[in-house]
């Protein structure tokens, strides 16, 4: 063995450590460095789940004051609405009603029309025209719900009028129906998605039996969705339950017990938007009754969100 | 004797179901199938084989006029359907009326999202058929066909895709039979299937052609020489040979046959 070998194989061996060293400490300011990152993504994920639980904390400690003065059996069963009255009542069955006729008429615009659109946009249409309509849909979803407001107010209104010239200025039909036109751009969107996901052996499978175009769409394609689908409508219906600019300006402010969805009334997002803008004093009972009725409403939509939930599972198919 | 090249040779199969008539086809601007002349022999089993991408199962969806549902394909030639001759490719043919005639199997079991009862009464539903005593009849002649009547009589109702992989072929193969076609098309439809699953559905076919002409498309060439009657072998898109299975897989004519039925390609 030559000398100069003998004096690599030395310097091999002495440079060992140090290169192990070192990998040791690229692999330590690796993991500081995954560290941060996953720490991080943990803080954003933290705010989104606190500001939940915040709200909920929120809504429920104002709630219990409100229901330390008004027992829970007054707040359900009472027919009247009206904290700021000099003879208070605080029936939240009239608010109650007023979102679910809103809401149930913006429903039965919007997941008609959108589910038979959105057969037509995944099954009828040439790519070409989805793909002008998927998004000048989704661009009514930028519309400001005040630009609403106002055309359920001085145009839907006026004509539904010329049905029912006996139909008052503000009711429910008109903002219903607008909330209809609002959420169908989302039910369409959702839904659309959910009966491209099907997949073409489904399709195929259906035309090879003879099925036309129509009958593949109707008995194979949407059962298929019906998982997607749902989950689209349950997204409308939260938003339709949580709609308050367009029932605010339209549908009058006024609670009133009806399931007559031609007469005026008064929505919970409606009663809260009009108490917060007037000057209550922090801890009256009027302030605090705008808590009570966001915890109906949250509580509402939760339920919402579970059905849906449930249901989706129960569809759920497995191609 | 080169097939390919004289049409009407006389060891061809008689009578024939169908046959094509120097079918091309085109994706676009890529040519599939060139110039194919097969005949189907009635009440027989015809495999088709060849490697991946040759073309075999494109040829297959012609059948049904499969490729009308995607823009931009374009057949030539004719495929004469008997007894009545009928050019199914002729434009002035409904491909619905193509698709009454002749049903399909495809190669991933495709249930539709509805019971048992319904995926076989689908074809008698598209069709019109609303007499309940009638659909049931057809409903149980169908999956008894298929052999699955006494493993699902009890639970028609159920979910199709509740049904292990194998049951779920077995009741597309039923889905297929209950409208009487004349004609069935399997698209390698054991490929997704365990070997027991896929001998059952191999017995089955031996039965049924008792009643309807088959054309099977297969990558497996045991299944082939098993089951088939006579055989194609495609490479890239065109016809090598064509003859008896027994034949074919015995005593190959053309080099190229002999190399893929001993595994040196494909």
């Amino acid at each position: 063995m030559s000398k100069s070998v003998v004096a690599m194989q030395e310097a091999i061996r002495i440079k060992k450590p140090d290169a192990k060293a070192e990998a040791a400490a690229r692999r330590r300011a690796r993991q500081r460095r995954e560290r941060a990152i996953e720490g991080g993504l943990f803080v954003a994920a933290l705010i989104s789940v606190a500001t939940t639980v915040t709200i909920i904390a929120v809504l429920l400690s104002e709630s219990v004051g409100f229901f330390r003065t008004v027992p829970l059996t007054d707040f359900f069963t009472d027919t009247l609405w009206t904290p700021l009255f000099a003879d208070p009542h605080y029936g939240i069955l009239p608010l109650l009603a007023g979102t679910l006729v809103t809401s149930a008429v913006g429903l039965l615009v919007a997941i008609p029309l959108g589910t038979v659109a959105a057969i037509y946009l995944s099954e009828f249409s040439s790519p070409r025209l989805r793909e002008v309509m998927k998004p000048t849909l989704e661009l009514l979803g930028a519309i400001p719900t005040v630009v609403y407001g106002y055309f359920a107010l001085i145009v839907v209104t006026p004509a539904l009028q010329r049905l029912w010239p006996d139909l008052p200025g503000f009711n429910m039909l008109g903002p219903g129906i607008v909330i209809g036109i609002m959420i169908m751009p989302f039910v369409i969107s959702l839904s659309e998605d959910a009966m491209r996901a099907v997949p073409m052996v489904l399709r195929e499978g259906s035309y090879a039996m003879g099925a036309t175009r129509l009958q593949t769409a109707w008995r194979v394609v949407v059962p298929a969705a019906t998982s997607g689908l749902v989950a689209a409508y349950v997204l409308g219906i939260s938003r339709a339950v949580g709609e308050t600019m367009v029932v605010a300006i339209a549908a009058g402010q006024n609670p009133n017990l009806t399931w007559n969805p031609l007469e005026p009334a008064a929505t919970i997002t409606a009663y809260i938007v009009q108490v917060a803008l007037g000057d209550l004093p922090h801890g009256s009972i009027g302030y605090q009754s705008i808590f009570a009725a966001g915890l109906v409403l949250a509580v509402l939509t939760f339920a919402f969100n579970i059905l849906g939930h449930m249901m989706r599972k129960r569809f759920r198919e497995v191609y | 004797m080169n097939l390919v090249e004289s049409p009407h040779a006389q060891d061809w199969p008689k009578p024939l179901k169908a046959e094509t008539r120097a079918l091309s086809f085109s994706y676009g601007s890529r040519l599939a199938l060139k110039n194919l002349s097969i005949p189907i022999a009635e009440y027989q089993i015809t495999a088709l084989i060849g490697p991946s991408g040759c073309g075999k199962s494109t040829f297959l969806r012609c059948f049904n006029r499969m490729h009308d549902l995607y823009a931009g394909n374009r057949y030539e030639g004719e495929i004469l359907l008997y007894p009545d001759s009928r050019n199914i490719l002729a434009r002035e043919v409904d491909p619905i009326e193509v698709r009454m005639r002749v049903a399909m199997v495809f190669q991933k079991p495709n249930p539709f999202p509805k019971s048992i009862y319904e995926n076989v009464a689908y074809g008698l539903r598209v069709r019109g058929t609303t007499d309940r005593q009638l659909l049931d009849e057809k409903v149980e002649q169908a999956l008894r066909s298929a052999a699955l009547w006494e493993e699902v009589k009890d639970r028609l109702l159920a979910r199709a895709t509740s049904l292990s992989g194998g049951q779920q072929q077995r009741l597309c193969i039923a889905r297929a039979l209950a409208t009487d076609p004349e004609m069935l098309l399997l698209d390698e439809p054991t490929s997704a299937l365990d070997p027991m699953a896929t001998a059952s559905i191999e017995e089955l076919l031996l039965d049924l052609k008792k009643r309807v002409t088959i054309l099977i498309v297969t990558h497996n060439m045991q299944q082939a020489a098993r089951v088939s009657d006579w055989t194609a072998f495609m490479y890239l898109g065109e016809l090598v040979e064509f003859g008896l299975t027994k034949q074919l897989f015995t005593t190959p004519s053309k080099k190229q046959t002999e190399d893929y039925i001993t595994g040196r390609f494909g």
